[in-house]
């Protein structure tokens, strides 16, 4: 399913940047399309946010705007649905997603519960952005990958970009839409270069996948860091297996016609997501496959991720736990 | 919508008149609880009337609150309508969340009314937020979390007040000290002699008023409502008040005496704004007990047309969650691919 919508009137220009630059491109247009949306977490102003996304927004749009908060995220997180339900549009972030356990209150029973509790009369237009990830030394409390519990958890939609281009167009749609969106982003991929489209009303429809690479041989599901693994993989393994590379991106709403549309035609699937294995996103994908797909599936559907253990400081033993492309490939291997 | 405005006669009249309604609905919820009408938890604001008027009547209309599990006084208060309150106390289609929120949950934004809250301590920073709304376009309106003494124990109490208080923002913090935490003394659950003392660490004026006396309340939140409109931030008000009934319908209550509540009702708070209003001629005795025989009737109404309203289709369980189309809660509503997939 093809669905970047760009529907500007401007000329289909694009530009090469990191995702760094493309979320922050998106919070830019955002910020100057609409003076209901602000930014507010820890360090976003002056400090520009802990990984420089937020950078020199508070130049153009003033401390108001793009407010620095108190370590204090049941206070601000609460103050955002509050400000959603009087007619605003805050963007949050939580500097790491680790730290969501100390304002998930405010996430769970008030955000994500409101506008059913309330019989659809209020509107909560929050999108919280959250980094993710092992990779940096970070140890436990500032590595995890913890998007399961908001894709489970019913009133919350959950995206998480692996492209620059997705990080523009999902954020964009996070801020525009009238419902929580939760945005993580691997910390590890801020770096990572593609085009982006500068339509500054591009935007990408939550509850879509993409197929970046097509294959007949393999369907490989992934997530963030996964997807840029998983298609350099694709490549060294052309011409022995043809593997097809779907970037997830959109975990809920989930686009399942997309990914059952491609197991019917590979009849193989492997899942690979930093989340923990047990009662993760893998299994959800897995699910929807065999329950929409499951004569056509010719092997067991393999997963990669972590293996339900935190993630520990020591470099020899971070390697260890978190997946990589040459987990993907050792799957690949044992169903092809 | 006569205007609640205690300074005024009319305004004393309809302040009288709203302190009654709560009075006869959260009576006629208990009655109808202890009948086994009613499904669910209520929590019952029974004694409590001068807090949640006295508050409500020192707020312009488009001012905002936010409201805890004992929120049918702040609802009515606020002037939501009782009739679609009784509905949404039995479940009806009718009610103001359409049957989904119940007693906890009882919302009307569109009124201010930002919810009651089945957690506690939940509401002050939302109404942080909506004061921050407020400070950003620049509005005129104010925020008032009402919240129990049980909830000043809570982190995020303090963290809603910081920020408003940091941020300078037009917010008024009231807490209804009802002397109990659930089933826990006050005196047990804090380390301060007035909750309002707690107000010196956000460097915010805090004062501890009369919750029996709505005077004293509307004075203190008028004052407070000034502060705020006028840019200079917070105020921590604590009104000391009573329940008459327990936590919830059914409290059995072992942590209290009837002499313990009988030293507080001999302080009822509409019995003694009654007296002052007949006193300076306000209203007389017999347009009181018309007033009051009035009001019996309109929540007795309310109830005959809750009984009567039509519960929402099963199918309404499934709307609501968001207000975009989400595939998956039509796809699983409908036994997703019950058939097994349609490749069999």
């Amino acid at each position: 399913m093809s669905t970047e919508t760009s529907s500007g009137t401007g000329p289909d220009q694009t530009k090469e940047m990191t995702i760094r630059e493309a979320i922050r491109l998106a919070l830019r247009e955002e910020l100057e399309r609409d003076d209901d949306v602000f930014v507010m977490g820890e360090d976003v102003g002056k400090f520009g946010g802990v990984y420089e996304v937020t950078g020199d927004l508070v130049e153009q749009f003033g401390e108001e705007r793009v407010r620095d908060t108190p370590i204090s995220e049941a206070g601000f997180m609460g103050a955002a649905v509050g400000a959603a339900a009087t007619g605003t549009r805050p963007v949050v972030e939580i500097m790491f997603s680790d730290f969501i356990g100390v304002c998930s209150e405010q996430i769970i029973n008030q955000m994500a519960k409101n506008r059913y509790m309330f019989g659809g009369k209020t509107e909560m237009p929050v999108t919280v952005r959250t980094t993710e990830g092992g990779g940096s030394g970070a140890a436990s409390q500032h590595s995890g990958t913890i998007h399961t519990w908001f894709a489970h958890f019913p009133g919350v939609m959950a995206v998480a970009p692996a492209t620059p281009a997705s990080a523009k167009g999902l954020l964009k749609s996070a801020i525009r839409s009238d419902d929580p969106v939760i945005v993580f982003e691997n910390k590890q991929i801020y770096e990572q270069k593609g085009e982006v489209p500068l339509d500054d009303d591009f935007t990408i429809p939550i509850g879509t996948a993409s197929v970046e690479r097509e294959g007949e041989d393999v369907t490989v599901v992934a997530t963030q860091r996964m997807v840029g693994e998983s298609l350099e993989l694709a490549e060294e393994l052309a011409g022995q297996t043809s593997v097809e590379v779907i970037d997830l991106r959109s975990l809920y709403p989930m686009d399942t016609e997309t990914l059952v549309e491609s197991v019917k035609k590979t009849g193989r699937l492997v899942i690979a997501d930093e989340s923990p294995l047990s009662y993760g996103t893998h299994a959800e994908v897995a699910t929807r496959v065999m329950e929409n797909a499951f004569y056509s599936l010719d092997a067991p559907i393999q997963r990669v991720g972590v293996a339900d253990v935190h993630i520990p400081f020591s470099p020899a033993l971070e390697e260890e736990v978190l997946p990589h492309g040459s987990d993907v490939e050792a799957a690949i291997n044992r169903i092809v | 919508m006569v205007v609640l405005d205690i300074e005024t006669e009319d305004g004393q009249r309809e302040a009288l008149r709203r302190m009654l309604t709560i009075r006869a609905f959260d009576t006629k919820a208990a009655d109808l609880f202890s009948d086994g009408e009613l499904p669910g938890f209520v929590h019952l604001y029974v004694g409590e009337e001068a807090v949640g008027v006295g508050a409500c009547s020192a707020l312009e209309s488009d001012d905002y609150i936010t409201s805890t599990h004992r929120g049918h006084g702040h609802c009515i208060a606020k002037g939501l309508d009782p009739d679609l309150m009784m509905a949404e106390l039995f479940g009806k289609a009718n009610g103001y969340c359409n049957g989904k929120g119940g007693s906890m949950h009882i919302a009307d934004v569109d009124a201010g009314m930002l919810g009651a809250n089945g957690i506690v301590g939940a509401g002050p920073p939302l109404a942080t937020g909506a004061a921050l709304t407020s400070h950003l376009k620049g509005e005129d309106t104010v925020a008032l979390a009402f919240f129990g003494d049980g909830a000043v124990a809570q982190g995020q109490v303090h963290e809603a007040i910081n920020l408003a208080a940091t941020w300078n923002l037009p917010a008024v913090f009231l807490v209804e000290n009802n002397q109990y935490g659930e089933a826990t003394p006050v005196e047990k659950q804090h380390n301060v002699q007035n909750l309002s003392e707690t107000a010196e660490a956000y460097n915010i004026p805090g004062f501890t008023v009369d919750g029996m006396d709505i005077t004293a309340v509307y004075e203190a939140v008028k004052e407070a409502r000034k502060r705020a409109a006028d840019g200079e931030g917070p105020t921590f008000i604590e009104a000391e008040t009573y329940r008459y009934h327990g936590h919830f319908e059914g409290d059995q209550q072992p942590y209290r005496t009837e002499e313990d509540v009988a030293i507080w009702k001999d302080r009822d708070a509409i019995e003694s704004f009654k007296r002052r209003l007949v006193d300076a001629g306000t209203i007389t005795e017999d347009e009181f007990d018309e007033m009051k025989a009035e009001i019996d009737q309109q929540i007795e109404d309310a109830v005959g047309k809750a009984k009567d309203a039509a519960y929402p289709d099963p199918s309404e369980a499934y709307e609501d969650m968001f207000n975009a189309a989400v595939p998956e809660i039509s796809d699983f509503s409908s036994g997703m691919r019950a058939d097994g997939g349609e490749d069999r």
